[in-house]
């Protein structure tokens, strides 16, 4: 199993070096000069240019630079934003609670409905119900997001008025953040209606980013579960005269669970894709929203050290992931790692 | 056993015939490819099949709505936007731009997934250590991000947000190739071929590649829907094809400030979105349960 974990996480380091190196000649890859670029239209005069260069190390060879910028990181120093002058590590974590509540609303959204639905799915395999379900999850994996978040505010906000069309939270409510979580925060300040208020803004978005991984873990789940339901062990608990709902619940879905959180496990990156469109339909102020307006407003700084914190979070995600799976299935654990998997 | 004693079998049905009686019986797969082929009918006679073009505007018919509605007339069937442009020839002329995206998307990375991941499988070691990690690097970042990150730098366009999108898909074409390549290397028949001296490139392109080619082929069928529904939220984002573009991304991003006003000018480009991205995935679908032979009865 160490050997694994080693294995596993040795991986981690040239991924690392990738990502920051790919960043890092990002911002080479600009046409012009990074100076005027920041300067903007107003201009610089030649001394200034030659003192910023110097400041900024723009007059290194490129992997002296390099060095310097890792250096850096390492130090948790992600540069500033050349628009609001604040450090991209703060605004990163300002903003990074609210995608993260929304993130996971998501995710429980999608799993609550796309586990019971596959299940259904399989048992009731080739019924109304099979059909029913798997043709929803199609069209659901086919969604467009951002026309879908439209679709729903034009429903549920224009015609029903039920839900708020932006945000986060009506504007009259002030909540001191504690934890960053506005589901929770409302509930520990003594504001009435807080709760309720922020339960409805997050009501569309969630099931605006939970609709492709819910149409993800349905398939998946429905698929495993046929899988499981044709083993011979499963016949034997059948033939021993245990209920159905025992045979499903217990013997079937425990081994079908395995690929299913997996698969769960590995929507982070579709996660974040979808965060970007959904937190621009809702004005969601999470880091997706922020790094669509950072590329609007030039802000390189920001989408630089956004894009390597984004990246190294989904891959230690992903080999978290990766080591739950060796440790919930053995026979991942003793496979040769590295050799020729999908 | 003797030769002989052998009942008389039939022969074995064509491939293609197999192939195909598997494919039909797919029912989702069918529709999927009748969906294909008219938006490619679409997409070819765009010119005549539209009733406007798709830039012109009209001054007298701003945000007219469908013909079925009050104040709708067949002139415009499905309505005219903000500036008075016909929203159905715009889609019509929109198709022909979503599946060239698509398309051409998928062949590129295709082509390059195929080269990459052959030279991988090949050469194993280094070689196949520094693909498949750059793979893995591009695979790890959300594929809009980069997607986005790349068009950032380039500059927003048509041009460089297809080829974000083909870098964005490209691992997968690359680890496909790689896996089954190296699945079919150790058989028997290319350790033959090896044997009387075919060259690498023969044994590459020749003798193992069009052994590999089904799940290359689900892939790039699943691909196009991936390409299409990625530079569609490019152009929504505004980093995509530009306006006037009749691009279906674009056409979302312009149509979003009247969301409130005017439900079609939101709900057909996104329907016509959902409908190319569905029909080449019933189609991926169907052409995965046709040539994947472990589900096969």
């Amino acid at each position: 199993m160490l050997r694994f974990i080693f294995t596993r996480v040795s991986l981690l380091i040239p991924t690392f070096i990738g990502i920051t190196l790919m960043v890092f000649l990002l911002i080479r890859l600009i046409p012009g000069d990074p100076i005027e670029t920041l300067a903007g239209e107003r201009g610089i005069d030649p001394a200034r240019h030659a003192q910023l260069r110097a400041a900024y190390g723009f007059d290194k060879p490129v992997i002296v630079q390099y060095g310097l910028y890792i250096g850096r990181v390492l130090q948790g120093d992600l540069g500033k934003s050349v628009i609001t002058h604040e450090p991209v590590i703060s605004e990163f974590a300002s903003l990074f609670p609210a995608t993260i509540e929304l993130g996971l609303c998501a995710v429980i959204f999608a799993v609550g409905l796309g586990l019971p639905a596959g299940i259904v799915a399989a048992v009731r395999r080739n019924s109304i119900f099979d059909h029913g379900i798997m043709g929803v999850s199609l069209a659901g994996y086919s969604m467009p997001i951002f026309w879908w978040g439209l679709l729903l505010i034009l429903l549920f906000s224009v015609q029903l008025g039920i839900t708020p069309v932006s945000g986060r939270i009506a504007v009259q409510y002030f909540i001191e953040p504690t934890t960053g979580f506005l589901l929770v925060d409302t509930l520990l300040s003594d504001e009435k209606g807080a709760f309720a208020s922020a339960l409805s803004h997050l009501a569309l978005p969630t099931i605006v980013l939970g609709t492709v991984p819910l149409a993800v873990i349905a398939r998946m789940t429905r698929s495993a579960m046929l899988e499981v339901l044709g083993e011979d062990y499963i016949r034997t608990a059948r033939a021993k005269g245990l209920s159905p709902l025992r045979v499903i619940s217990l013997h079937a879905l425990r081994n079908a669970l395995i690929p299913v959180v997996t698969v769960i496990g590995l929507q982070v990156g579709v996660l974040f894709t979808g965060a970007i469109l959904t937190e621009t339909i809702f004005s969601w102020p999470g880091v997706g929203k922020w790094l669509i307006e950072a590329i609007n407003r030039r802000d390189y700084p920001v989408l630089q050290g956004g894009a390597l914190l984004i990246g190294t979070l989904v891959m230690t995600v992903n080999i978290i992931v990766d080591l739950l799976y060796g440790l919930i299935n053995p026979r991942i654990r003793h496979a040769r790692p590295g050799g020729g998997g999908r | 056993m003797s030769v002989e004693a052998r009942p008389a079998m039939r022969a074995p049905p064509h491939p293609l015939r197999e192939f195909w009686s598997s494919f039909s019986a797919n029912h989702g797969a069918v529709a999927g490819l009748a969906t294909i082929a008219i938006l490619l009918f679409v997409a070819v006679f765009a010119e005549v099949l539209a009733p406007h073009s798709p830039y012109l505007t009209d001054s007298t018919a701003f945000l007219k709505p469908p013909f079925w509605q009050e104040g709708g007339s067949l002139a415009y069937p499905l309505g005219t936007d903000a500036i008075g442009r016909d929203i159905l020839s715009r889609l019509i002329h929109g198709a022909r731009l979503s599946l060239s995206i698509g398309i051409s998307v998928v062949a590129i990375s295709l082509v390059l997934g195929i080269a990459l991941g052959l030279v991988a499988a090949f050469s194993r070691g280094v070689v196949d250590f520094a693909i498949m990690r750059l793979m893995d690097i591009i695979l790890t970042l959300p594929s809009l991000l980069l997607a986005l990150s790349i068009v950032a730098i380039l500059g927003p366009g048509l041009m460089n947000a297809m080829l974000a999108v083909t870098v964005v898909v490209l691992p997968h074409y690359v680890r496909i190739t790689r896996a089954t390549v190296i699945g079919e290397l150790p058989k028997d028949y290319v350790t033959a071929s090896r044997t009387v001296g075919a060259r690498t490139m023969r044994l590459m392109f020749v003798v193992v590649l069009p052994n590999c080619a089904a799940p290359l082929i689900v892939q790039a069928s699943l691909g196009v829907s991936t390409a299409i529904l990625d530079a569609a939220a490019l152009g929504f984002l505004g980093l995509g094809a530009q306006p006037p573009s009749p691009e279906w991304g674009t056409m979302l991003a312009d149509a979003r400030e009247f969301v409130l006003r005017a439900w079609w000018v939101v709900t057909f480009p996104g329907l016509a979105i959902l409908i190319a991205v569905l029909a080449f995935n019933l189609l991926g679908d169907g052409l995965r349960d046709a040539l994947d032979p472990k589900l096969k009865r």
